[in-house]
């Protein structure tokens, strides 16, 4: 697996345990919510850097009060026509704000990149080989928004409304 | 009406490149098909029996000369010189290319359309009442809304992938002319005791295998948090509809199996969280500019009746029957809205050909306010705004044109899906059948003696030619091979929304256009009067009559 962080393909620092290996101190652990509920001290205890991995049907109130003890959510896609990460990947930064990272893992594809970005991703494990040129140029294909989101861009309804673009809408 | 500003006519060029490459990207292998399905879904692109279809939007079932030209011209071009105006207020064509429909889409930015959310598990196309500011029982005109739900829906980064496809319908006036109690959400604008406006909010209506009514959630919205509780309702959805069955998946389940009570809690929580920490809500400074676009047109100030009109209507029958059937009232005096039937007898409901269309462009442009054109969900078209004297001269070129077929609301104005002519779902045939009760019922006296009786048949259990809200409804069904139809009574899309209950055992193609006839002849026998349409006449006698007049008495 690869991953993309900022725009480029990044070393993994992170490794997903299953929940029957011992974690190692040295080694950032991504660990499943079962795991994290049932060893959560040990596990806070043993390993400096921690993220929790979220299934599909995992709603990230499981987690809410644990947020400032992680530096990564991992939401996974089952399969990208399962959209319910979405949502949970903006309840984590809008409502509970969460400023780690929060990974999109699973079935990750360019066409689904600039709804994942606009949501709240901002890490995706992509298969091998996939280059990151093609996720760059899938969010610069569209870039204009009607919607507020996650995101900090401006939207249509507000660049309308700003002085400068809303000449060149005019023109 | 609606025109795009710089933003809009960027953003669909964009989508329509992003599209370009995707086709390519198919086409060299890059992409399965299993990839590209959801993909070229979202820009309305579906793969039917014999050949590609596309459904190009008509937000709300709006749209001027200029953009009928152009539907013309695609049919003409692309397909096979006609294009099918389906329930949903949109257009498909039934044989366009793959390797076309990129240009296809750039001929529709041309002027201002696409196809983007005309398929797929997303926020399809919003639909409104066809007469929307023209109607005299208007509370306020429903499309400024719907242009704001279409732009707030497009490319939704949350609600891209839902649990299934997410249908949004809005009424501005008392009587519902859009079947906003089948819709997933249902809007109907309604005014407080303080005055303001704000919606009526209705959520899990549907048809399909397991048709249900809209259960109301919220009484009362003000209009400007519209896009939040949508947002919460659509979240919610989103997170809790069901994926383990797609025949479960609709929100009418979640509605079904959560229950109205707690669903609406679950809404309701969720949207106050929502206005505290964003803001999800459009600028108010945005409703004005995009308000601004729905003004009434330049209305002349005209006497209440013609003269000429009057005159004509009682020289010429053919005429005077037209008007009695497709001419509607309107808001302001001396203007009317006119029906264009796309249900000629023995026709296929809802298809236009590519000069029909051009033609209706053109009399639009002579004729109608704005030139401007509605596709309604009964599959005909309308122009909202017409002079009454100009009424007569406008006929005499529809009917040149087999476009001027006296029966709206009659027997004959049958919705049909497209069934197993075309469609890769459908179980039956549903055209033959519609165009064989059409021919059935030719004689325009008697369909105008029957009187207002609503037919509709879908060709399986998808039921998008909406069979459960017809007063009488047909579904086709494979029974071990061959093509048989069942019938339902009692069905209706409006205010009393209900869903029709099946008569009992069915009926092969040729028996049940018999059967529609002694349902129809049982009815005229029993009937109080001619005042007393066939739908009231249902609920006051029950169903016992015309099934005993179907199978004999022992079933009833």
């Amino acid at each position: 697996m690869a991953l993309i962080k900022n725009g480029t393909l990044a070393a993994d620092i992170w490794h997903r345990y299953d929940d029957d290996t011992p974690l190692q101190a040295d080694i950032p652990a991504l660990v499943s919510l079962e795991r994290w509920q049932a060893e959560r001290e040990d596990i806070l205890a043993s390993t400096a850097d921690i993220g929790v991995v979220l299934r599909a049907d995992q709603h990230p109130d499981a987690i809410t009060g644990d947020l400032p003890r992680l530096q990564v959510v991992a939401l996974e896609f089952p399969a990208f026509t399962d959209g319910r990460a979405y949502s949970y990947a903006r309840l984590l930064r809008e409502r509970l704000g969460f400023e780690g990272e929060i990974r999109a893992i699973g079935n990750v594809l360019r066409d689904q990149y600039l709804f994942m970005q606009r949501t709240g991703f901002d890490a995706f494990e992509v298969k091998d080989g996939v280059t990151t040129r093609a996720f760059l140029a899938a969010i610069e294909e569209v870039d204009l928004y009607y919607q507020a989101s996650a995101d900090t861009a401006q939207t249509i309804w507000q660049r309308r409304h700003t002085t400068e673009d809303a000449s060149a809408a005019a023109a | 009406m609606y025109r795009y500003d710089e933003f809009d006519a960027r953003f669909v060029k964009q989508r329509v490149e992003q599209y370009r490459g995707q086709v390519a990207r198919r086409l060299s292998g890059e992409m399965t098909e299993d990839e590209f399905k959801p993909l070229r879904l979202q820009n309305g692109l579906y793969l039917q029996l014999h050949a590609y279809m596309l459904r190009v939007a008509i937000p709300y079932g709006t749209l001027n000369a200029v953009q009928m030209r152009k539907l013309a011209h695609i049919a003409r071009t692309y397909d096979r010189g006609y294009g099918h105006f389906t329930t949903r207020q949109n257009i498909q064509y039934n044989w366009p290319k793959l390797e076309d429909s990129a240009d296809i889409l750039d001929a529709l930015a041309e002027v201002e359309m696409h196809a983007i959310q005309t398929s797929g598990n997303c926020i399809r196309n919003t639909t409104a009442d066809a007469y929307a500011g023209a109607a005299a029982d208007e509370i306020e005109d429903p499309r400024v809304w719907c242009e704001i739900i279409r732009q707030w829906s497009t490319l939704h980064p949350e609600f891209a992938f839902l649990p299934r496809k997410f249908k949004i319908a809005v009424t501005g006036a008392a009587q519902d002319r859009a079947a906003i109690r089948v819709h997933d959400i249902g809007l109907a604008i309604k005014r407080n005791e303080a005055g303001e406006i704000g919606f009526e909010v209705l959520v899990g209506g549907g048809q399909g295998r397991t048709p249900m009514i809209a259960k109301k959630i919220r009484d009362f919205l003000p209009k400007d948090y519209l896009l939040s509780y949508l947002e919460a309702i659509l979240r919610v959805y989103n997170m809790l509809g069901r994926r383990d069955n797609k025949y479960k998946a609709r929100i009418k389940i979640l509605v079904h199996e959560t229950g109205t009570e707690e669903l609406t809690r679950m809404i309701e929580e969720e949207w106050e969280a929502l206005r505290r920490v964003t803001s999800i809500d459009i600028p108010p400074e945005e409703v004005k500019r995009i308000e601004a676009y729905f003004a009434p047109p330049a209305f002349e100030t005209l006497a209440d009746t013609n003269v000429a009109f009057e005159a004509k209507r009682f020289e010429d029958k053919a005429f005077a029957q037209w008007v009695r059937h497709n001419v509607k009232p309107h808001r302001v005096p001396g203007y009317v809205s006119v029906d264009i039937s796309l249900k000629p007898v023995g026709g296929i409901p809802g298809d236009a050909t590519d000069a029909q269309m051009d033609l209706i462009a053109d009399l639009t442009d002579c004729y109608a306010l704005e030139s401007e054109i509605r596709v309604t969900h009964q599959q005909n078209l309308v122009l909202p705004h017409v002079k009454q004297s100009d009424l007569y001269a406008l006929w005499q070129a529809l009917a040149a044109a087999e476009l001027a077929t006296p029966n709206s609301g009659l027997i004959s104005d049958i919705i049909a899906c497209p069934g197993l002519d075309y469609c890769g779902l459908a179980n039956a045939r549903s055209i033959p059948v519609s165009q064989a009760i059409s021919n059935r019922f030719a004689d325009l006296e008697q369909q105008a003696h029957i009187g207002p009786l609503e037919l509709k048949i879908s060709g399986c259990i998808n039921a998008c030619g909406h069979h459960h809200v017809g007063h009488i409804g047909i579904l086709g069904v494979d029974r071990k091979g061959e093509e048989h139809y069942q019938l339902t009574l009692g069905g209706r899309p409006d205010n009393e929304a209900a869903i029709g209950k099946i008569t009992g055992p069915g009926f092969s193609a040729d028996g049940i256009v018999d059967a529609v006839e002694t349902v129809v002849r049982t009815y005229l026998n029993i009937r109080l009067s001619e005042a007393e349409p066939f739908i009231d006449c249902l609920s006051r006698v029950g169903a016992d009559p015309f099934k005993e007049r179907l199978y004999g008495e022992k079933a009833a």
